[in-house]
């Protein structure tokens, strides 16, 4: 997954402040963040910039299919295995009787399910990244044996 | 709520919509297994005597004519039929004196001997869910075998004894020759040389004894013993790597198994492939006291390695496989044998064997179109029902006709 160095590296690097940031690393991180796009660096947008700034959108566009927690799901690599399904703590909150035992999810209420095979990810508002106090929780991720799923 | 016969796990929680006939959305079913479900609409296999199509009849009764026929008939398969369909496998094979044998016996079969015999301690899938705390895959990678078993019994699953589960209460050990998808999950990996599961048996029985092991790096050896040594209740999952490394020094894992348990408790649950594997095993030695490879020649039950598929598959004048590609799986030379004698398959799919068969039989499949009852890879019974309406004869209701038909 891209970093925040990455992206900063290809940015102009002046610190012009235009984009309302007070150096080229915050606005990285934003862009990472997808608090702000790549149209609101403006030197970026000069032609001599043009090469950076078809590599900052190549970069950056595997984020733009991230839920608003930050979470990308490559169903190609999906085993369909369920392991972040069971390792999910809202989803064994929700349903103990079932996550909780490694069982699918029966209702709606979960966050992660296993549809046609491959992870699905639904009720993004319930998840502990959400929101600005959200919790760095990395269960999902960390329990993937193909690396299918992972956090911006 | 279906269950998947994809692999020997049976899940029994998928949930599925169907639309007019075909499945338009399945809920719980690991990738292996939708791709299993989703084979149904694709590659249907019709009756068929010497490649021109037949009816079902004609081809039931020309596959009659050929077993009566021979004098050494070999029966094969079995690992993907339900217990029903493999009871009257069994029959049939007493009736025509004919050898029967399943995949287990180039596979699992000599561990599945040592737990169906009592040698090994084994225990259910459930009991590894509840109070396991130690689980070891050796020689085998789950994530793509058996895609749901760390998330359904092995190690992420919450059990009654096991509340914090992989968070703090499970440990998950894997000894392989790579670093499988499963050992990525796993903090403990141990590499081991293809071949060299024997001489890493021996250093674990070393550490446990307290002595100073002579294979692989010490430190992390007497690491490994100090987890072993721990264990509350912990499980061993053999692969087929450990069983083809071992060869003929199987007993050496009983050897290891019974030193473990000296200190603590230590199960073994082989981790079975085909989905009624187990069941065919269970069946024939209730029967006739072996697991695989009996020839019924001269109306008693024989065991020996020449009664396996590898060596019946050269002297058989006529067999009948039913569920499995053995022209796919087999070693080139049994392959070209299987494929020159008068081959009669019997399978809902095409494959390389019902290409090369002499009559082919459609089926229905199993979970799907048909249903049964199946036995676990831990030894428990799981029943099912069919899902979808098919007009299909299942591998029971043909192997009856076959049997009328003789």
């Amino acid at each position: 997954m891209v970093g925040a160095m990455e992206i900063y590296k290809l940015l102009p690097t002046d610190a012009c402040k235009e984009c309302g940031y007070t150096s080229c690393m915050a606005l990285a991180v934003a862009l990472l963040n997808r608090e702000k796009r790549l149209d609101d660096c403006p030197a970026l947008l000069n032609p001599k910039y043009a090469d950076r700034f078809k590599k900052l959108k190549e970069l950056l566009a595997p984020l733009e299919n991230a839920s608003e927690t930050g979470l990308i799901i490559h169903p190609e690599k999906c085993f369909g295995c369920g392991n972040c399904v069971v390792a999910c703590p809202v989803n064994v909150a929700a349903e103990p009787t079932r996550c909780g035992i490694g069982l699918g999810p029966q209702g709606e209420k979960v966050i992660l399910a296993v549809e046609d095979g491959v992870v699905k990810c639904m009720n993004v508002n319930e998840c502990r990244r959400f929101g600005p106090n959200k919790i760095l929780c990395n269960a999902c991720t960390a329990t993937c044996p193909s690396k299918a799923i992972e956090f911006v | 709520m279906a269950v998947c016969t994809g692999c020997s796990l049976l899940c029994e929680d998928i949930e599925l919509a169907l639309m007019t006939g075909a499945i338009s959305k399945v809920k719980n079913l690991c990738r292996k297994g939708h791709g299993h479900f989703q084979s149904f609409s694709s590659d249907r296999t019709s009756p068929k005597i010497n490649s021109q199509e037949v009816s079902l009849d004609q081809a039931i009764k020309k596959a009659a004519k050929i077993l009566v026929e021979a004098k050494h008939p070999l029966l094969y398969g079995w690992s993907n039929s339900t217990l029903e369909a493999q009871r009257i496998g069994i029959d049939l094979a007493k009736k025509l004196g004919a050898t029967i044998d399943d995949t287990s016996s180039f596979c699992q079969g000599l561990l599945m001997e040592l737990v169906l015999a009592g040698r090994l301690p084994t225990c259910t899938l459930d009991d590894v869910r509840n109070f396991a705390d130690t689980s070891v895959f050796w020689g085998a990678d789950p994530s793509n075998s058996h895609p749901r078993h760390l998330s359904r019994f092995a190690y992420y699953p919450r059990g009654s004894k096991r509340q914090k589960s992989y968070e703090e209460e499970r440990t998950c050990i894997v000894v392989d020759v790579r670093k499988s998808a499963t050992a990525k999950l796993c903090s403990n990996y141990f590499k081991v040389p293809p071949g060299g599961d024997a001489d890493f048996i021996a250093s674990v029985i070393a550490v446990i004894e307290g002595k100073i092991p002579k294979f692989g790096d010490k430190k992390r050896m007497i690491e490994l013993g100090t987890v072993l040594r721990k264990t509350e209740y912990g499980v061993i999952f053999p692969g087929v790597g450990l069983v083809y490394s071992l060869q003929g020094k199987i007993e050496l894992l009983e050897t290891l198994v019974s030193k473990l348990n000296e200190v603590t408790v230590i199960k073994v649950v082989p981790m079975v492939g085909h989905y009624n594997m187990r069941g065919f095993n269970q069946l024939l030695l209730d029967d006739t006291g072996f697991i695989n490879g009996v020839s019924f020649k001269d109306g008693q039950a024989k065991h020996g390695p020449e009664n396996s598929v590898i060596a019946a598959a050269k002297s058989c004048d006529a067999a009948l496989v039913i569920g499995s590609d053995p022209l796919s799986s087999l070693p080139f030379g049994t392959a070209k044998s299987l494929a020159n004698a008068p081959l009669i398959a019997i399978d809902p799919r095409r494959s390389l064997t019902t290409d090369a068969a002499r009559v082919v039989i459609p089926s229905a499949m199993y979970g799907l179109e048909a249903g049964g009852s199946a036995i676990r890879m831990d030894g428990v019974r799981v029943e099912f029902e069919p899902i979808l309406e098919a007009d299909l004869l299942s591998d029971e209701q043909i192997l009856a006709r076959i049997m009328e038909e003789i």
